[in-house]
């Protein structure tokens, strides 16, 4: 298993502050300014990156991701580019780690045997698959773990106290807590109503959770990083790349909007537990 | 019931919810609690007597069951081969085999003590089918219908508003009933305390496929007692169109097990099975993926993002299928092919003046699938076709193709 994930946090919880995961669609705009954006991410303060797949289908994603990952297939972006992304953001940066989220049907005409080996080539470290439930392991969480590869789980509001251990099972790196049912981008919960869940997270589990869906702001990410180990945020990093472009393509602005936000994020996440 | 011995074909799902490879519950953790909920929720309903007694009651005073099978004298006398019988399916209340569903999934809804009801609906049959059963059971409904649908299908947009539904239209992608879809589950994931999706085809997560079938196989079983009525033995054929395959799993599920019956599903051939991106035959064109919940035949390109598809029948315009029907179609028990625009309209229009029936043109594709295998068939054999809609709604878009507005 590769072990980024688990020393990231670990660093993080010594500084006693949580996590920022940042989430960059893959290919948006397009594969050079992406990739650009992508490496600046550890600079600007992102933790831990998770790399959007596009699917013409996201079925679980807002607006705002369905768009970014609309404009990346557009822009001709494949699951091998966002592989070779990978490989190419290991080149100057062997400590970050990188999950790649999305859904599974890509994956599957990929091969997953295929899909693995070339994970593990590039250098990756988890996988964040919407359309996997615990249910279906056998298909490909099973085969990832075995493959040193950490598979995350999502756990929501509807996850009760009967199911979690089941989500639990065969999940490694961490758990990504959805802070309410609905598609990416949708309204926060409230900081207590998030600590308290995290607890019961936590309380099954030693992994470290992470809240995400409709964090958007540093004061968002000092709320919700309060009591959880981490805080992602996808829905306004988009948002952030269709806001500096012209015309739909890429200009001068476009990675800065995105460091500049997760800069203020990240200042969000170090006064989180002030 | 799917009991009929090891080599039976009926024995799916199993109780992951495959039928063979197909099928599954490849959903979202969010709607996963709710999915084993329903499982079991439909798994007690379908043997409680006051769930039957209840269906049959409104199968027999509200749907208008059984529909009659007539005789097509005239069809079979041009064609000049096989008798050929039509299941009128379009009979039903509100016009189709879409309300033999909708009645069985609201009883389960209230059971389950759901307040709000959603669908998707491409040619707008099972969302008038849903709009009518909330209006009768008092329950508010949002239907998710493709934009270009809600445009060529409009007079059954007015039907589901008269009704007292939500109509919204989705603009992405091409506005078909693939974003309808996407539109309808991203809904649930957000609502799913209050909400049951009530879905119009035999796909989506398990249990959907099978409670659909369940729900739909009313034609075969009435197919089979009509047809010993009326020529005392079972049908040589039965042809039916395939979308995402209700009225056809419907239609064909009570002979699976029966040799001598040959099964036809007709898929929408669009521009022609060779044009890229023109036709919406999944299975002929396609090839496995998950999408939508379950694995099936799919419409997608080289690197796994779903196609659009087309065909001129909103109703057949979806890139995917029932699981039930993959795996139909790997066993090679049921035929499926391509089915043209163009000869649907042909179909259509034949069957309108010969018969005086008007069908919808997805079933007009079923009938182009009879008008090619009637000819081949000795004159004591018999098909039958499901017609599954009357052609109503499709008015207006038909006499814009036939070039009837002068």
């Amino acid at each position: 298993m590769t072990t980024r994930i688990a020393d990231r946090f670990a660093a993080c919880a010594k500084k006693n502050r949580p996590a920022l995961v940042t989430y960059i669609m893959a290919g948006d705009p397009d594969l050079e300014t992406a990739a650009a954006i992508f490496k600046a991410l550890p600079g600007a303060g992102a933790d831990v990156i998770e790399l959007g797949m596009p699917f013409s289908d996201p079925m679980a994603d807002g607006p705002s991701i369905q768009a970014a990952g609309q404009r990346a297939l557009k822009a001709g972006q494949t699951l091998n580019k966002t592989l070779e992304m990978v490989a190419e953001f290991r080149k100057s940066d062997q400590a970050t780690p990188v999950v790649l989220m999305g859904y599974y049907n890509p994956i599957y005409i990929h091969g997953v045997d295929r899909f693995l080996a070339d994970c593990l080539r590039v250098g990756l470290d988890g996988l964040i698959i919407v359309d996997m439930p615990p249910e279906e392991d056998a298909e490909l969480c099973v085969p990832a773990l075995k493959a040193g590869l950490n598979f995350i789980r999502l756990a929501t509001p509807t996850t009760d106290d009967r199911r979690l251990p089941v989500v639990l099972k065969n999940t490694s790196g961490f758990v990504y807590y959805v802070t309410m049912t609905g598609i990416t981008g949708g309204a926060i919960k409230s900081q207590a109503a998030v600590g308290a869940a995290v607890r019961r997270i936590k309380s099954h589990t030693s992994l470290p959770v992470v809240a995400g869906f409709g964090i958007k702001t540093a004061d968002d990410a000092a709320n919700m990083g309060r009591e959880a180990d981490g805080v992602a945020v996808g829905t306004a990093l988009c948002n952030a790349v269709l806001g500096s472009l012209d015309a739909g393509k890429a200009t001068a602005g476009t990675v800065a909007a995105v460091t500049t936000l997760v800069a203020g994020l990240a200042s969000g996440v170090r006064r989180a537990r002030n | 019931m799917a009991s009929s011995g090891a080599n039976s074909l009926r024995n799916g799902p199993d109780e992951d919810g495959r039928f063979g490879i197909f099928g599954g519950r490849f959903v979202a953790e969010t709607l996963m609690p709710l999915i084993r909920d329903l499982e079991v929720a439909y798994n007690t309903a379908k043997d409680d007597p006051a769930f039957i007694a209840e269906m049959a009651d409104l199968r027999t005073h509200y749907a208008g069951r059984p529909s009659p099978l007539y005789f097509a004298a005239r069809l079979t006398e041009h064609l000049g081969g096989a008798k050929i019988y039509l299941k009128r399916e379009e009979l039903n209340h509100t016009g189709s085999h879409k309300i033999n569903n909708t009645l069985g999934q609201i009883l389960l809804a209230r059971r389950m003590g759901k307040t709000r009801i959603i669908a998707e609906t491409g040619a707008g049959q099972h969302g008038v089918a849903t709009a009518t059963v909330c209006a009768k059971f008092d329950l508010p409904c949002v239907v998710f219908m493709g934009a270009t649908d809600v445009e060529r299908q409009a007079p059954n947009v007015l039907r589901m508003r008269m009704l007292g539904a939500e109509v919204r239209p989705v603009t992405a992608g091409a506005g078909t009933l693939k974003d309808a879809m996407n539109e309808a589950l991203r809904d649930w994931v957000t609502n799913v305390d209050t909400t049951y999706y009530l879905i119009g085809t035999a796909a989506g997560p398990h249990p959907y496929p099978m409670m659909v079938r369940d729900f739909q196989k009313v034609i075969g079983e009435e197919i089979r007692i009509q047809m010993q009525e009326a020529e005392g033995r079972l049908p040589d054929a039965l042809v039916a169109c395939v979308g995402g395959g209700s009225n056809a799993i419907g239609t064909f599920y009570d002979f699976v097990d029966e040799p001598s019956v040959k099964l036809y599903g007709a898929e929408a051939g669009g521009h022609g099975i060779d044009v890229e991106n023109g036709h919406a035959a999944s299975m002929t064109g396609g090839r496995p993926g998950v999408l939508h919940g379950n694995r099936t035949y799919l419409l997608q390109d080289a690197d796994g993002q779903i196609l659009e598809g087309h065909s001129i029948s909103a109703g057949l315009d979806y890139p995917g299928v029932g699981p039930e029907h993959s795996f139909l179609h790997d066993a090679k028990r049921v035929t499926y092919l391509p089915i043209t625009d163009n000869e649907a309209l042909e179909a259509f229009q034949l069957c309108t003046r010969l018969e005086g029936i008007i069908p919808a043109l997805e079933s007009a594709h079923g009938l182009a699938q009879v008008m090619k295998l009637a000819p081949t068939m000795a004159r004591d054999e018999t098909i039958v076709l499901c017609l599954s809609g009357r052609g109503d709604k499709d008015v207006e878009s038909v006499g814009r193709y036939l070039g009837m507005h002068k």
